[in-house]
């Protein structure tokens, strides 16, 4: 009797797991009770985690002689393992919140994948479908597990280009067979899970080799456009690994958590790729970007028109009403406190401010919010494209920092474009336009912008931040003059 | 007879089904400028496979089974513990500001903390998409 305590513990300790998780997802899809979210949630995992030291009080006979030194080993992993991700969370900077993401969710997917490898390994998958659940959950943690890391590379710029393989589509597909088959002879050697797997190290092997490989090849071809989908497919698929691996493990913590985040994080997808107008298929068969996307003709109508910094922030200061439209460009200048400054001077001036923002802005949806947050913008300054595309054509002036595809007027009338049918923000509708670019190169998915060669647009050419302290400056300098 | 949770498969089909409702009905109001904590929030939460490397570890016999078992601890760990950090970091900035007004186009405060959304504003983002 006494030796079910442990056991009873750990299972209650789940059960409030289980509900602190959902409860805390809850509290954070509200911006006002998002902070207390991620706290009630830490709570059940510190618990579940502590609980699980449990198990070592409830080790059968078989292992009982091993428990002292794999418990110990357990708080070493632990502490090593959360301590550097913890530190390395704290530390990583704001813009390189999407690769600090990709790069957790790997982990999670590697532990699925690990766990899966200690079952089959250690001959405790017994039966048939427990048995095929664990394979399935392998191969979807090793995916997303090489995935992620690929996603990671991608956009802590180490891989720069897609690469495209002729057949992708078929390599992918005969890899992922192989895959398969491989997984289908583990079954049938094991007779279904009845019998150890003999020689089956070799071919468990090669089942993870596939699984990392096709991983690698499902993300190297896709566009760095396409990343913030990407990683939320990875995030999804790593939840629906943990919940298999819970199911094998008898363990329903894991399978109501891994799967909430399954399906939460498979709606979060549908969300982003709606707002891109592709679909999560197009996406992860990588119809997109340079390549798919046939480098369109030479150069549109028009021409570049480059103008000096200070002379667009006096115009501005002379506007009646500005709309700022930031991406990703910003985040690297890291220019969202400058950008306040400047806005703040604009405000004092009388000018009509307000930020647009499109909902794929930057490599995150909601990554341009969060700089913005950061740099102390209100939020009533802070615009969804459906609230203010209709503002664009009664503006005064749009200012573009470092974005590109979200405002290409290609979306809207090109119908050759990869990105043809994408919402935009109709910066193009503004009496005027000012582009800050650091150079003439083409947006994250490699398309050229027509906007940038229309009649009203000129481009402030360098890094977003040095440009607009001559903003600022230029701004100010009429104040001083204006007081003397 | 141990206390050790068995279940056949289709209560375990119950659970996925339900845990994929709840996760999907969770997430259905969200508004846009909460999409990156909340894809972060959820990527901690399968953080708890943590939990199953310390199940498989502890009750490890051989050591591949030690050495896969460690490897998952350390992994898991990092996504609960890195995925706290990097959550916690990006909803601290949504803080300090339930009591506070939102600025007033043209107030210069140096200061000017992030201010809450009044619910109307809340409402429209999430009616955005």
């Amino acid at each position: 009797m006494i030796a079910m305590i442990p056991q009873l513990v750990i299972n209650a300790t789940g059960i409030v797991a289980a509900f602190l998780f959902m409860y805390g997802l809850k509290r954070m899809s509200s911006p006002v009770t998002a902070p207390s979210g991620i706290f009630v949630a830490g709570v059940g995992m510190l618990a579940a985690v502590l609980a699980s030291f449990l198990y070592a009080l409830a080790a059968n006979a078989e292992t009982r002689p091993y428990v002292a030194l794999n418990t110990g080993l357990a708080a070493v992993a632990l502490l090593i393992g959360g301590g550097i991700a913890f530190w390395s969370g704290r530390k990583a900077k704001m813009t390189s919140m999407p690769q600090m993401v990709a790069l957790y969710n790997g982990m999670g997917g590697g532990a699925a994948g690990s766990i899966a490898a200690v079952e089959l390994l250690g001959h405790r998958a017994h039966g048939f479908s427990s048995l095929i659940v664990t394979l399935l959950g392998a191969l979807i943690g090793a995916v997303s597990l090489s995935g992620s890391l690929i996603a990671w590379a991608k956009l802590e710029s180490i891989l720069k280009k897609p690469a495209r393989i002729p057949g992708q589509q078929f390599l992918n597909a005969a890899v992922l067979l192989a895959t398969l088959a491989l997984g289908g002879y583990i079954v049938f050697v094991s007779k279904g899970g009845e019998t150890p797997l003999v020689d089956a190290p070799r071919w468990i092997g090669l089942f993870f080799g596939g699984a990392l490989i096709l991983g690698i090849l499902m993300t190297l071809p896709i566009g760095g456009a396409d990343m913030p989908v990407v990683i939320s497919v990875y995030n999804a698929a790593t939840g629906l690994a943990v919940g298999l691996e819970g199911f094998v493990l008898g363990n329903p913590a894991l399978m109501i958590a891994g799967m909430v985040v399954g399906a939460a994080g498979t709606l979060l997808t549908v969300l982003m790729a709606k707002a891109m107008n592709r679909s999560v298929a197009a996406v992860l068969f990588a119809k997109f970007g340079p390549g798919g996307g046939k480098k369109t003709k030479g150069a549109p109508p028009g021409s570049l028109k480059p103008v000096d910094a200070s002379d667009a922030g006096i115009f501005m200061r002379y506007a009646k009403s500005v709309i700022i439209v930031p991406g990703y460009g910003l985040a690297v200048a890291q220019a969202e406190g400058k950008l306040y400054d400047f806005v703040k001077l604009l405000q004092a001036a009388g000018v009509s401010v307000k930020f647009a923002i499109h909902p794929v802005a930057g490599r995150m949806p909601g990554q341009m919010d969060v700089l913005l947050a950061e740099a102390g913008v209100p939020y009533d300054l802070i615009f969804q494209l459906d609230d203010i595309n209709d503002e664009f054509k009664d503006t005064d002036v749009a200012l573009v920092i470092g974005a590109n595809d979200v405002v290409n007027p290609a979306a809207r009338t090109d119908k050759t474009s990869p990105i043809f049918g994408m919402p935009i923000l109709n910066a193009d509708k503004a009496k005027k336009v000012y582009v800050i670019k650091r150079g003439q190169g083409k947006g994250y998915a490699g398309i050229v912008n027509g906007l940038f060669y229309e009649p009203n647009c000129n481009m402030v050419y360098g890094d977003a931040q040095a440009e607009l302290v001559k903003m600022i400056e230029a701004v100010r300098g009429l104040g001083a003059h204006a007081a003397a | 007879m141990s206390p050790a949770i068995t279940m056949g498969g289709f209560v375990a089909l119950y659970i996925f089904l339900l845990a994929g409702f709840t996760g999907w009905v969770v997430i259905g109001g969200v508004p846009a400028i909460l999409h990156t904590p909340l894809m972060s929030g959820s990527n901690f939460v399968h953080g708890i496979v943590v939990v199953g490397g310390l199940f498989a570890l502890i009750n490890a016999t051989t050591t591949t089974e030690r050495i896969f078992g460690t490897v998952a601890v350390v992994l898991g760990a990092g996504n609960a513990a890195g995925g706290y950090a990097v959550t916690s970091r990006m909803l601290a900035m949504f803080q300090e500001s339930k009591h506070k007004q939102p600025a007033h186009a043209g107030a210069a405060h140096g200061t000017a903390h992030m201010t809450a959304p009044h619910s109307q504003r809340v409402k429209k983002t999430g009616g955005a998409k």
